[in-house]
């Protein structure tokens, strides 16, 4: 059984080391899968649904492929079949430049028969609603129930019971490189560039699709733009990108469009939740009942999770998805948890304050319901508290004096993130002294490959830089999951060490001979090998791998469950500034204490929680869909209208990487849940009303302000 | 179909020649004619900064402006910032202080802080995250660029005192 060691005996690991990418990223010279070109590549575009309900009775795409430089054309719907929601994928086109692709995207002609929609989760639910499904009425999902302990009993032991109910809006993910792919044939086999998050997935879907065997088929992804769990395979726009260059003889370029990103690539589903909960009189959490559900677009699920954190002993819960005339949800980093977390923080906050308790202090009292996170959670408090300086929040919500009034909140979160079997990898140790680690994973920007190079380094006595890594590249056909959950480092690291391991042994194999001892002897450190018992016995590493001679050392590794670990905890504290006459929301300190297994990079892991935070607050104070339930259109499928954090809406982030053992975790996605909650909490302290319905915008709290003062 | 328009210009420093549709954007003409694909695109209408470079000076969103229009110009992007062995400070600073995740705005931030110190060699926090603000990313949390830039800016001006 493998182990990363103790802490003191590392170099590498747990320092801070910039990425081995950026240089190529701060020079320009990184391809992305939008920066391919190919030798007489064509340009693709899509036309997406301009109406948002209608069964499609006819497509011609002649007057779009007579236009000069259109090299094909083809429909992606089967007249007779409906579009369900706005941008829905119609027809595509490759075309020599990118403005004749979107002139002939004009010239495609398409008969329809418009059907009543619904774009409103409220009026979707009422019984005049157009009926989306055969199987869900009332537009609604079976919902799911969960009951545990005695919910009524639970409720009459109550001191204290709030009732109360917290909405989210649709989130939308927003990655800067929109999806895309770049296809290319050579005879049957397929190569293509793909913006995505889930290399060896995107193969299989294509290899399916074109019914070819897999090793037909090489997707790659160098670099990536940003995915938050939207991108985990080719999708239709990139079984079109590759049926157009079948078809066109050419290799083609087809990137989703803003707009379209904002329509059809996935969101986060809306939350809606009901929820009536009770605690005793010294402040434990007794019984929790919810209604709660949110629409996924048009046939996506709605889930989220609550009761969240903490454990609650009676509960019943019913929770179900709604179908509305928009563009389906797709995972969206930490699915479910950020809406879940949300409503929860509230409610804790509501509930402590009936009982007349600490917000932090009823927190304390009510553990988590797994025992590892909540002694870790308890340090989180202690850590995440002081560094707020929690003492100073209004111990009368609003109290503050002046038009900027201030306040402190905070939230917590949960999440998985331990990874799991299925990655193949190899290190190998050439002659001249040159180190690969080669692996099918891919770097979403997450900083994986450092962490690779980190690892390998270590375990070989070498610097980062003298690893060459590869991944991003299904053609060495070792396979590795999709980049989704946090799995990544959990998956990718155990198989890298122990493929590191077993390259090393095989080295001091080749070396002990000749020194007179057994492999077991040997030590690698700093560039050199070197005899356990005596320091001074030392061999470079180029020349210890000289004596490979002709050979190579190539090694595999197994995935060593001990090496990582899953659930971890997460705690954030926010303070903001609200002013009252303009209702701006101005978050000026977040704190956010991560639980992070082992940290490998210090640099990236902080710059993850950042970005999580980031995308946090961006939820709690910015976005949202807005569909018009007249034209049943989205509004605002932009980057102006549909407002994502930045530099000027950015507070100073205190990032705390917790190391809480010798086993690595995924953490991309849990640092963006408690933001929400922890900014929503730090408003009502600021002003004493508080607003359960994210995002909140000034007009909310203008209007909440307004209802107080008439109170 | 429109014939090209010849456009005669300065881009990082070089006289270049190239044709061009007069519909073309820039930044299509700088991606897609020149090769250029350093300069990013992230929403193709003025929203997101990926696509900034420094038009005689000016700092703009390669975008919204036509290829054609930069005949006589001199055009800096991201790829004219290095030196042959040797990154721009603001590139330096970028690596060094992690300023940096999936890495595709940032060669937007790069330029728009280049053409932030080119005109304002010390500014304040405010002034960088204000000067800042016309560039998105959905991956740092923006914290760590501003830094970047503020480190930036102190060595490159201990530079040219030096
Ligand atoms: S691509 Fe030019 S501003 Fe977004
Ligand atoms: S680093 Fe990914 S968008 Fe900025």
């Amino acid at each position: 059984m493998a182990s990363w060691g103790e802490a003191r005996d590392s170099r590498l690991i747990g320092q801070r080391i910039p990425r081995l990418s950026g240089a190529d990223k701060v020079t320009g010279k990184a391809k992305y899968t939008f920066d391919v070109n190919q030798p007489g590549m064509l340009y693709g575009r899509i036309l997406g649904s301009p109406v948002t309900h209608a069964e499609i009775t006819a497509i011609n795409l002649s007057e779009a492929e007579a236009l000069p430089g259109v090299k094909a054309a083809i429909p992606l719907i089967e007249p007779g079949k409906r579009v369900r929601y706005q941008g829905q994928e119609i027809a595509a086109v490759a075309a020599e430049t990118d403005d004749i692709a979107k002139d002939a995207i004009r010239l495609i002609r398409f008969d329809y028969e418009e059907l009543p929609y619904v774009v409103d989760v409220e009026e979707a639910m009422t019984e005049d609603a157009p009926q989306l499904h055969e199987d869900r009425p009332g537009n609604q999902s079976k919902p799911g129930i969960d009951e545990r302990g005695d919910i009524e009993a639970g409720f009459a032991e109550a001191a204290k019971v709030v009732e109360a109910t917290y909405h989210a809006p649709v989130q939308t993910h927003v990655s800067l490189e929109t999806h895309g792919h770049v296809a290319a044939w050579d005879g049957d086999n397929l190569t293509v560039w793909a913006s995505t998050q889930a290399v060896f997935g995107t193969r299989r879907d294509l290899a399916q699709h074109f019914n070819l065997p897999e090793d037909k088929v090489r997707v790659i992804t160098e670099h990536m733009g940003g995915g938050f769990g939207s991108k985990f395979g080719p999708g239709v726009e990139g079984r079109a990108a590759a049926e157009l260059a079948r078809k066109a003889e050419a290799p083609v370029k087809l990137m989703v469009t803003r707009k379209d990103e904002h329509l059809v690539s996935g969101n986060r589903p809306s939350m809606t939740q009901h929820v009536r909960a009770g605690a005793t009189k010294d402040g434990r959490l007794i019984a929790y009942d919810l209604r709660g559900y949110g629409t996924g677009g048009i046939s996506g699920g709605a889930g989220f999770t609550g009761p969240y954190v903490y454990h609650v002993p009676n509960v019943r819960t019913e929770k179900f998805a709604v179908s509305i005339n928009a563009g389906n949800a797709r995972a969206m980093r930490a699915p479910g948890h950020p809406q879940g977390a949300f409503g929860m923080d509230s409610l804790m906050d509501e509930l402590a304050e009936q009982l007349g308790m600490d917000a932090l202090e009823f927190r304390r009292i009510n553990s988590d319901s797994q025992p590892r996170r909540n002694e870790i959670r308890q340090t989180e408090y202690t850590l995440g508290a002081r560094e707020i300086g929690w003492h100073r929040r209004n111990k009368v919500p609003g109290a503050g004096r002046g038009v900027k009034k201030r306040g402190i909140g905070m939230g917590c979160g949960q999440w998985g993130g331990g990874g799991g079997k299925g990655t193949q990898a190899r290190v190998t140790i050439h002659a001249d002294g040159t180190v690969e680690a080669v692996t099918g994973t891919q770097d979403l920007g997450t900083g994986i490959r450092t962490v690779i190079a980190i690892i390998v380094a270590e375990e070989l006595g070498l610097r980062p830089q003298d690893i060459t890594v590869k991944i991003g590249d299904s053609a060495p056909g070792l396979a590795s999951g999709g980049s989704g959950g946090s799995q990544t480092i959990g998956s990718v690291t155990p198989v890298i060490k122990t493929a590191a391991i077993a390259a090393k042994q095989k080295l001091f194999e080749h070396i002990a001979p000749q020194w007179g001892v057994e492999p077991e002897a040997l030590r690698a450190a700093s560039g050199k090998l070197y005899l356990a018992s005596d320091r001074t016995k030392t061999i470079s590493w180029k020349e210890a791998t000289g004596h490979l001679g002709m050979e190579t050392i190539s090694e595999g590794g197994y995935w060593d469950e001990e090496l990582r670990i899953g659930d971890v905890a997460g705690v954030q504290f926010a303070e903001v500034e609200v002013d009252t006459e303009t209702g701006v929301v101005k978050p000026i300190k977040i704190v956010a204490v991560q639980d992070c297994g082992m940290v490998v990079n210090r640099l990236t892991t902080e710059s993850q929680i950042n970005g999580g935070v980031i995308m946090g607050l961006s939820y709690a104070l910015l976005e949202d869909r807005v569909m018009d339930a007249q034209t049943g259109k989205m509004i605002n499928p932009n980057m102006s209208d549909y407002k994502v954090a930045g530099t000027m809406e950015i507070p100073e982030i205190k990032a705390i990487a917790l190391d809480t053992g010798r086993k690595v975790t995924g953490i991309g996605e849990p640092p963006t849940i408690p933001t929400a909650g922890a900014i929503a909490n730090a408003v009502y302290n600021a002003i004493g009303v508080r607003i359960r319905e994210l995002p909140i915008t000034p007009d909310k709290v203008l209007s909440a302000l307004a209802e107080k003062g008439k109170a | 179909m429109p014939s090209k328009v010849h456009v005669q210009t300065t881009i990082n420093g070089e006289e270049v020649e190239f044709l061009c549709e007069p519909r073309q954007s820039l930044l299509e003409v700088l991606r897609d004619v020149l090769y250029l694909t350093g300069s990013k695109e992230g929403c193709n209408n003025g929203n997101c900064g990926a696509c900034s470079v420094i038009l005689d000076g000016r700092l703009v969103n390669s975008c919204l402006v036509l290829g054609a229009e930069i005949e006589g110009k001199s055009v800096e992007t991201v790829e004219g910032l290095a030196e042959p062995d040797k990154l721009h400070p603001i590139q330096d600073a970028f690596l060094e202080n992690a300023a940096l995740q999936c890495g595709i705005c940032t060669p937007g931030f790069i330029v728009a802080a280049k053409a932030l110190l080119d005109k304002n060699p010390n500014p304040t926090e405010h002034e960088i995250r204000y000067w800042l603000a016309g560039n998105l990313c959905r991956c740092t949390g923006y914290d760590k660029i501003v830094r970047a830039v503020q480190d930036a800016a102190q060595i490159m001006s201990s530079e040219v005192s030096a």
